[in-house]
């Protein structure tokens, strides 16, 4: 289906499922429960979610196929962002040319800095890209500050032009609001809320709109993985030297994948501001693009759904462990003995609320020493735990890279 | 005149000079070793041949082009390709992937961003693979990972994957390096199949007197950076200028 093999067709399938019913899968705790804390289905979260697997997605098609690791990818994010909001701001507060453009700007953005960057490869390539995104973070919080809106960021307001006509979104504010961003009259921030006993579900349009498109970029990239130019981006991982001298001319391969890469950030960071039409300069900074490398290494590095899972992972932990907090704590531990009560709190308070890097901190280190392929690899270890449970006698092969 | 030119080629590394003045002839469909002690340049002038180095001066050519300056993929899709000392090969893809990627190259040149359609339905480009994994003898091993080849199975593979492309010229880098008699023996028998069933030029850098006197046609001796002698097999063996050349001293 869809040119894919059986498969791939599964695994996409799968994927499907799980982001149309997601709403419903991450609450599993009825609302009110002591548990409920720990329920992540909730708009805002479920959008960061997908808009970061698109993220992941991107920057995997790069550091996956080719190995070469880019610390700067949130400038394309960066770029994408304020291409969106100016699209919101210009032209409509429909959500289609700020998606369409952010990813053209990235694009073009990332032509520039991988022509030059690409120059380089191994550590050299990294510095080089870690270089370009500082750049365009300290331009965009200072020089650039009429275009980006330096360190308060860039918004949507009461005075844009919209110049597109009103059935389009365009036009003045109605009502004297700063209008929200919208699909053809369906706003973002529309939810439609479902309540089935004790379980409370929001259906969110903005979390559909990215969802939708988190699919098909996740199907582009398989067909990518799939395709003759994966192969060689794979061979130039495995081997550049070979492949130059076997005829193929390596570096406009390597400039299609930076670009192709930088265009599914942009798309991010245009989806970002769809949601919430605000673009911050730190939304570039070092921290940003070490994040996407370290969702990558999580859910496994050159796997098709690892990077979802792992920006899934990491932006759960962010939400969530960190805000918990002591009350919480004292809460749950409250039928120990008061004195046992407190020593429990303090040993786990360094690693709740603010000091959730540190819990991310400890696992990330356990899944790169005791599964170098990530959340991926220990799927399929624990497939194949269940697989050797049900027929003991034959040989196991596991199988390799989804 | 010959497929391959060198003329004048010198090349310094700080103030060692690598190759002085040497000039070589490697005539059409031939067997051209090159051999020489250590450090005599072998490598250095492959290098100048494949676009790894830039002579100082002198000139390259190949059927009549100049090849200096030009990129190593410029080189390769002018008809040479290249067997380096340790087989350089894409040792995280299978043996069929590894032998796919040159038909690709062949097929359709230097670069061709193919992104949409799936590798598995390249039916032509699977066919000329599984021909060339016949020809070397390594069909049943196609779906084994090239990482896990023996030495001598890398290097099969390394040799199939530049004869897919159909070059006119094979440079090989001392084919027979660190491998078992049996290996050796295996290779010289490829190399003289290959020499016999296609239209190829070889010009091979060798350690091993076996391999070069079972091979070649034409022997030419570097020694400091400049050819000594260039001689037919026969006469090289007893040649004086040989002998001192290896052993160090002329004997009176």
């Amino acid at each position: 289906m869809f040119g894919l093999d059986k498969k791939d067709t599964g695994l996409l399938l799968i994927v499907a499922a799980l982001v149309a019913f997601a709403p419903i899968l991450l609450n599993p705790f009825p609302e009110g429960s002591a548990l409920a804390q720990f329920n992540a289905g909730y708009p805002d979260l479920m959008q960061r979610f997908v808009i970061f697997g698109i993220f992941a997605i991107g920057f995997n098609i790069l550091f996956g196929l080719t190995g070469y690791l880019s610390f700067g990818h949130a400038a394309f994010l960066g770029v994408g962002s304020y291409a969106g909001v100016w699209m919101l701001k210009l032209l409509t507060i429909n959500v289609i040319p700020a998606i369409i453009m952010s990813t053209v700007v990235a694009g073009l953005f990332s032509i520039l800095i991988g022509y030059i960057s690409l120059r380089r490869s191994g550590i050299y390539f990294s510095i080089l890209t870690l270089a370009f995104a500082q750049m365009s973070f300290a331009l965009a919080a200072s020089v650039l500050t009429p275009i980006t809106g330096g360190e308060t960021g860039l918004q949507t307001g009461l005075n844009d032009p919209r110049i597109f006509p009103e059935f389009l979104g365009g036009g003045a504010t109605s009502g004297g609001n700063i209008p929200a961003p919208e699909l053809f009259g369906l706003e973002m921030r529309a939810s439609y809320e479902l309540s089935v006993g004790g379980w409370l579900w929001t259906f969110n349009a903005g979390y559909y709109v990215c969802a939708i498109i988190m699919l098909v970029a996740f199907y582009i990239s398989i067909r990518i993985f799939r395709s003759p130019f994966g192969m060689m981006l794979r061979a130039i991982k495995s081997n550049q030297r070979r492949l130059n001298y076997t005829g193929l001319n390596t570096k406009p391969y390597m400039l299609a994948c930076f670009v192709i890469s930088g265009m599914y950030a942009g798309l991010a960071g245009g989806l970002m501001v769809s949601m919430d039409p605000l673009a911050g300069a730190e939304r570039m900074q070092w921290t940003a693009s070490g994040e996407v490398v370290l969702m990558t290494i999580l859910g496994g590095v050159g796997t098709l759904i690892g990077p979802v899972l792992g920006a899934g992972m990491i932006k759960y932990f962010e939400n969530i462990f960190s805000k918990i907090n002591d009350n919480l704590l004292h809460q749950w531990f409250a039928f120990m003995p008061d004195g046992m009560e407190d020593f429990v709190v303090a040993i786990i308070h360094p690693f709740i609320g603010k000091g959730w890097h540190l819990t991310l901190g400890l696992m990330f280190m356990l899944v790169v020493i005791f599964l170098p392929g990530g959340l991926v690899e220990g799927g399929q270890r624990l497939g194949s735990v269940f697989k050797r449970k049900k027929k003991a006698d034959s040989s196991i092969h596991s199988s390799t890279a989804n | 005149m010959g497929i391959l030119e060198v003329k004048g080629v010198n090349k310094r590394f700080g103030g060692l000079q690598a190759l002085g003045d040497v000039n070589l002839n490697v005539a059409e469909n031939s067997v051209h070793a090159i051999i020489g002690p250590n450090g005599a340049g072998k490598s250095t002038l492959l290098n100048c041949l494949v676009g790894m180095l830039i002579p100082d001066s002198g000139t390259v050519t190949f059927q009549g082009e100049s090849v200096l300056g030009r990129n190593p993929h410029e080189i390769n899709q002018m008809g040479i390709s290249r067997v380096f000392q340790t087989p350089e090969i894409f040792s995280d893809l299978n043996v069929l992937e590894n032998v796919m990627i040159p038909c690709f190259a062949k097929r359709d040149g230097a670069f061709e961003l193919n992104a949409w359609g799936a590798v598995r339905g390249q039916a032509d480009i699977r066919d000329m693979a599984e021909q060339i994994l016949i020809d070397v003898n390594m069909q049943d091993k196609r779906h084994v990972n090239a990482a896990s080849l023996s030495r001598g199975d890398k290097r099969r593979l390394e040799m199939a994957m530049c004869l897919v492309q159909q070059p006119k010229l094979l440079l090989l880098d001392e084919p027979t390096a660190g491998m078992a008699r049996a290996d050796t023996n295996n290779t010289i028998d490829l190399l003289k199949e290959i020499k016999d069933s296609r239209d190829i030029t070889m010009a091979i850098i060798e350690h091993d007197m076996h391999v070069v006197f079972s091979l070649a046609e034409r022997i030419t001796v570097l020694a400091q950076g400049t050819p000594l002698v260039e001689e037919t097999p026969e006469n090289i063996k007893g040649h004086p200028k040989v002998r001192e050349a290896y052993l160090g001293e002329a004997q009176v």
